[in-house]
This record gives structure tokens, sequence and C-alpha cells, in this order.
């Protein structure tokens, strides 16, 4: 493992696994009456998000609470960076405090990389989200989701996902999901179509590890799992699409849809959802949609990584307690 | 008046001769020539061109004099071994009546480093909306002859066609800076394979490649002549030497980092590699330099864009856009035309001295290395090899892109009319 999680693409297909079987290990913390491990006593983090996204903070709120860190949470809104603080100083002056490890969520791509590579401070940088670039704890735990679901909880232990067809489907350009998904797949073995219409599929894209696709309808029957990403309303104002209700016919998973899955496909969705846009109540209700699941995985994803790149060479859990009970 | 003998330098890359300055000409170029009575330069090995002349530099004064000044911009220039720039006109104010351009010129008078040859603007205020007093700044004491609103393009048609009509009057040039807005609205970096993966805004090249063509139509339509700023893709290229193919009154620069850098380096997300137009594929950056060998690129320009560290000590899309360029452009011309055997140093002489005091009208630059002709000259080792330190930089500012990397090339003496501003590389 390396020292920070910047991207997706920086993870070898052995830390990818080792972050995805540290991460069970994890999820039967949660499972205790007592859902908390000393491992990061005494260490702080700082959750430094200069972009609004409630869920991701709080997931990694939860997951360093859980692993009993000392949290401080720091959001850009009427903090010295509304004052015109730059990146710099407001990094510079957390870490005078103590901080360990740095969890930035940043609307420019790039910022979680300067912050690492800067020399502006030493601590572990952990990207939680940085403009249309990268978002790798999210990919992990869509790994994480996929590997239960497809192969199993205890059977997927040491698996990556070979051979898995995964669809992602949306606004591709716009997202750094999309982005940190194919990479991950990509170095799990999974093989991974994208389907958006042209304007939301970034010039440049012929060098990705996947294939892409204008055609939803034709790439269902053949997918393990599909992912829809959120498209934002606005998107339309700038003609990536002519109207809502257009881009819902073509590239929108409704029931109709759903039935020409596989049985045993997944729907995934990174959230939030915008119902009646990129998929129907009916389908984001089912049992196959696994969007609320996603979210509990993620505070696992999120303990394993905390853990591998803080944590040490301590085990992470003491299996002979539980038991002993 | 004092005398100066360069002694055996071979004069633009030819065989070593004399050069014998008295006071603000060239008295005399031979072999042997007396040394009497005048102070001697051992030129043996170095070679020597005419001053260089940049159309494109940023001196930031007035208005962010944080960044450069007229003064340390001018040292800046004369330590690259120029001896007249072109001062753009995006300065606070914006130099686009004839009080601003007086101004700047008087101020490079008064420091003496080299001439300084205000650009004004083409719209009032670089909108892009009214045509700003062409003439009154053509008619001030600094006779503008060259327009551009660089930094913004005037991107619309019909302004662009009256400033191409109307600079007629008196043989002044538009110099477009080549960016159709709205195909480049929130643009960080080159449209490809590198902003895809690193989900940065794209700049896509027919962005620049569009108006390149909308304009050489537009100058051949009215009858004008029209300048293409930092020409940047390999379509542009090929625009430019269709319209020359055809007759159109066209000239091109390019500047020197787009002759050797590539979008690649923007992986660090490093903002000093933040510039516009962006840095490009690897294809473009032969295209530029075959034809910056074949002439379809006229010129090279140095685009020099000081500032200052904390608006490059930042995440990639907060940061300015811009490199600075005067004190490294002759070594990386060097590196990517001379070395790789595509130019020779008279046709560096005449792409970065002839050719922009020509296109800029700069009176007494850009003139051949005889007697007679004004004393502008620089001394050039060319045998040099050295890493780049932008601490030892004369400009106010140190974004350079080629901070560490190991260039050839080094000024050692710059004469501006028969003054030395530069000996032994220190600036006088």
């Amino acid at each position: 493992m390396q020292r920070h999680l910047i991207s997706a693409a920086d993870l070898t297909r052995d830390d990818a696994v080792l972050i995805l079987d540290t991460a069970e290990e994890m999820a039967r913390v949660a499972d205790r009456p007592i859902k908390k491990l000393p491992t990061l006593r005494g260490r702080t983090i700082v959750n430094l998000f200069f972009e609004d996204s409630t869920r991701t903070r709080i997931s990694f709120e939860a997951a360093e609470k859980r692993l009993s860190a000392d949290v401080i949470n720091f959001s850009a809104k009427g903090s010295s960076v509304s004052k015109g603080e730059s990146l710099k100083d407001t990094a510079q002056t957390l870490e005078a405090m103590g901080v360990d490890a740095v969890v930035i969520r940043h609307g420019a791509s790039g910022a979680p990389y300067r912050l690492a590579n800067s020399g502006w401070i030493d601590a572990a940088v952990i990207n939680a989200g940085d403009g249309t670039h990268q978002h790798p704890t999210q990919a992990l735990l869509d790994a994480f989701t996929m590997r239960r679901r497809l192969i199993g909880r205890d059977a997927g232990l040491g698996q990556d996902l070979s051979g898995r067809r995964i669809t992602v489907v949306g606004d591709v350009l716009h997202s750094r999901v999309a982005r940190s998904n194919v990479d991950l797949l990509h170095t799990l073995g999974a093989e991974v179509t994208l389907v958006a219409p042209p304007t939301l599929v970034p010039v440049g894209v012929e060098t990705w590890p996947c294939e892409v696709s204008y055609d939803l309808d034709s790439t269902l029957p053949k997918c393990d799992a599909v992912m829809m990403l959120r498209v934002q309303r606005e998107r339309m104002n700038a003609a990536f699409f002519p109207t809502e209700r257009e881009y819902s016919r073509r590239y929108g998973l409704d029931g109709d849809r759903m039935a020409r899955l596989p049985e045993h496909a997944i729907v995934m969705h990174p959230g939030p959802m915008v119902r009646g846009m990129e998929i129907t109540a009916e389908v984001a209700d089912s049992d196959r949609c696994t969007a609320v699941e996603q979210v509990a995985n993620g505070v696992s994803i999120r303990m394993a990584v905390l853990y591998l790149l803080l944590g040490g060479n301590e085990p992470a859990v003491t299996h002979s307690r539980t038991e002993e009970k | 008046m004092s005398k100066i003998l360069i002694r055996g330098a071979k004069v633009l890359g030819g065989e070593p001769q004399d050069v014998l300055i008295d006071g603000e000409v060239i008295e005399a170029v031979g072999t042997g020539l007396s040394a009497e009575g005048a102070e001697v330069v051992e030129a043996a090995g170095k070679v020597l061109l005419p001053g260089l002349v940049d159309l494109h530099t940023h001196l930031r004064e007035p208005g962010r004099e944080d960044s450069e000044t007229v003064l340390t911009g001018t040292r800046a220039a004369a330590t690259g071994g120029f001896t007249a720039v072109f001062a753009m006109a995006n300065t606070f104010p914006v130099a686009d009546t004839a009080g601003v351009v007086e101004q700047v010129w008087r101020l490079g008078r008064e420091h003496g480093y080299c001439d300084v040859q205000p650009i004004g603007a083409v719209t009032v205020g670089l909108e892009g909306k009214k045509l700003a007093e062409l003439g009154a700044m053509h008619e001030s004491a600094a006779g503008v002859t060259v327009f551009s609103d660089d930094g913004k393009c005037v991107d619309d048609a019909v302004i662009m066609r009256r400033a191409l009509e109307y600079v007629k009057a008196f043989g002044g040039v538009v110099a477009q800076h080549a960016q159709e807005p709205r195909l480049t609205e929130g643009a960080q970096m080159n449209e490809g394979v590198v902003s895809a993966e690193l989900g940065l805004g794209g700049w896509p090249a027919v962005a620049e490649e569009s108006i390149i063509a909308r304009d050489v139509l537009l100058a051949e339509h009215v009858g004008s002549r029209v300048h293409i700023c930092h020409l940047s893709t390999a379509g542009s290229v090929e625009i430019v030497r269709w319209a020359k193919s055809r007759g159109i009154d066209v000239t091109a620069e390019v500047t020197p980092h787009h002759l050797l850098l590539t979008d690649e380096l923007v992986r660090t997300y490093n903002p000093v590699y933040k510039v516009n137009p962006p840095l490009r594929t690897e294809r473009d950056v032969h295209a530029l330099r075959e034809a910056l060998a074949d002439g379809t690129i006229d010129i090279v320009a140095t685009d020099h864009a000081p500032h200052p560290h904390e608006d490059k000590d930042c995440e990639w899309a907060a940061a300015a856009m811009g490199m600075v360029g005067l004190e490294t452009a002759l070594s990386v011309v060097q590196e990517t035309m001379v070395d790789t055997g595509l130019l020779d140093w008279a046709g560096v002489a005449d792409r970065m001295s002839v050719k922009p005091a020509q296109i800029g009208q700069a009176t007494g630059h850009g003139r051949p290395v005889s007697a007679g002709e004004p004393a502008n000259l620089t001394l050039v080792d060319t045998e040099y090899r050295g890493q780049v330190d932008p601490a030892g930089f004369a400009s106010r500012s140190r974004n350079t892109p080629y901070q560490g990397r190991e260039l050839p090339g080094r000024v050692t003496h710059t004469w501006l009319r028969g003054k030395a501003t530069l000996v032994d590389g220190k600036l006088s």
C-alpha cells in the first residue's frame, strides 16, 4: 500500500483485494453490539470538505470513530477559506494542530494530489472526491458490493472480479465515480462498458480500459451489474441532451429494462439518486438495487482504508474476544 | 564615443569575424580589425546574432507590479538577449488609450535595458465590443502599429473585420489570440487523452483552429494582414500553410514552450505547466517545429507571462495561466530547433529578430550584422549547458516550467545601440 490514496489507478490488484478483505473484517465489527475498535486511538484525522457532501463526510466520520480516531470536521463554508485562504495555508494550519491524516473533498481535480505531493504537509492524504477526477473509496465500496453480491461474503475473500461484466450508465464526462470505477474494475479483472449519450463521454476516452456504447438496451442482457450515475438536470441547459424526458427514455433504467437483465444481475447507484431521471422508483426500491447496501459498505471500506494507511501492522480485529463472549 | 571590438565571433553561426562597434552603430565587420582605442570582447567560439525581438511580452505594468514591471521585465529581456520587446495590452488599466501606451513606452526608454514597443488593445477594456482609439495610439509618441486583445479573443466576427479594415489606414496589424470562447468555457488544459483521465476541463484544438480559419478568410476578404499569436496545434499549422499558399497576408508565432513541452506534464497537476493556449501533444510539438523550420510559422515569441508565487502555489483550477520565457527562450530554441538540425543560426536570427521586427515595424531592429547598421547585438555561448535556476532570474517572477531542466546555450552579452546591457551574463 502507498502512503496516500489519491486515485483508484494507484492500487494494484493485491492492494485492492487486501482492502476488500479487510473491509469484510471491518463489516463484522458492525454486527457487534459495540461497534468500536481501538486501532486508531490517539490518531487525529481531519475531514477537510471544500464541497458539500453530507453522505461521504458522515461515512468517513463513522469509519474514523469506529476505529477510535479523534475526528475534526472542517467545512469550507463559513471558514477562513471563504475569506480567501489558500488550500496550502488551510492544510498547513490543520497540520500544525497535529493531524495524522487528511480526508479531502475538493471541487478542483487534482487538489488531493497537490496536497500529497507539493511538500506542503506530511500527513497521509485520502481523496474523498476531487472535481471530475477520482473518488477511490467509492470505487472500492462498489467493488466490495459487487463481490459480496456476485460471489459471496465468505466465498469472495481473496477473490477479484475476473470476468464479471459491469455496465456504467450516465454522465461519464463529469463523473469521478465513473473514472475511479473504470480504473479499479479493470485492475480487478472485470470487463467494463460505459453507456452514455456521446455528449457525456469525454474526448480521449479511447485510451480507457473499457468499452463505450451509446445503446443501453443492447448491453443490458449481458451484464452482471449495472451502475446508474446521477445525471444533473442542469446539464441539459448546456445542451448535453435535449430534455429530461428524452434522457430518461434513452438512458434511464425502468422496470422494463431491468427485466432484460440476467436474473442474478444487480442494479447499483452511488447516490444521491434522481428518481424519475436516471432511475425509476420501481427500480430504486427493488431488491436488486443495492444503493442502501452501498452506503453501509462505504463505512467498512473507509475503515479498511484508514486502518491500512494509518494502522500499521497490528491486526485490525481481534477475533478471540468475540469468540469468548 | 566608445568603441567595442567583438573579436572572432561566428556571425549568424558562420566563419569567425570581428565586429567593431563605434557609438551606436556597427562600424566594420571583417577579419583582423584593429583593436586600437576599443574595448575588446573575446568571442571565439560564440555566435553573434542581431538583438532578439519579442513580439509578445507581458510586462504587467501598470497594475500588476507584484509580478513584473517595465524595469524588471526589460532586465529579463536583456538577460535573454532581447533588444526590443512588444508589451501586451492586458494591463490594469488596459492599454487601450494613447495615455497608457505612452506611459509604458516612456518607462522603457527611461530604463534603457531594451526598447519597449507597446501593443494597443483592439477593443475598449479588451471586452470585444467597441473598437479602442487605434488611430490615437498609432499617432501617440509610442507609435503603436500592433494591436491585440491578447488574453482574450476578438471573437465577434464583425469587430474583427472592422479592426482588420481600420488598421489598413496606417499600416497596422491585428494580432489575434485565437480562442473561441464558448468552446473553451471552463477550459483547464488541452482536450484529449490526458484531460479525459485527469478530469480537467478541455481546451480543444478546434477552438483555436476555427478562429484562425475565420480570421485568415476575413483578412483575405478585406485585404488586410493578420498575425496569429501563440499558434499551438498541428491543425492551425495546416490552416496557416493553406492561407499562405493562397496569398493571404498572414503571419504566425509559436512560443518556446509549445516547441518543447506537452500535456503529459499536466499529470503532475503542477500549475507551473498551466498556460493559455495549453500545452498540446507530441504530434503538435513536431508539427510546430517543422512549421517554424519551413517558414509556415514566421517567428518565435515568448508570451512571457509573469505571475506571483501564490498564483501558482495552489490547486490547478485556482492557478493563473502563463509562464515566464524571456530568459530561457533562446536556449529552448537551440534545444528544439538548432541542436535537432531543423534550423541554423541564421534561421534563428530570422525567426527571433528579423521577422518579428518586420511584423512589428520595430525600426533599427532585426537588421543585418554589417557596417552602418545599429549596434543591436546578442552574443551567445552555444557550447554551454546548464540547469535552469529561477533563483537567478532578472524577472520579478519565477513561474518557469524549466526549473532544474538542463538546456543548452547562454547569452553572455547584449548590446542595445552600442550600449552593453548584459556583460558576461551580468546586467550592467
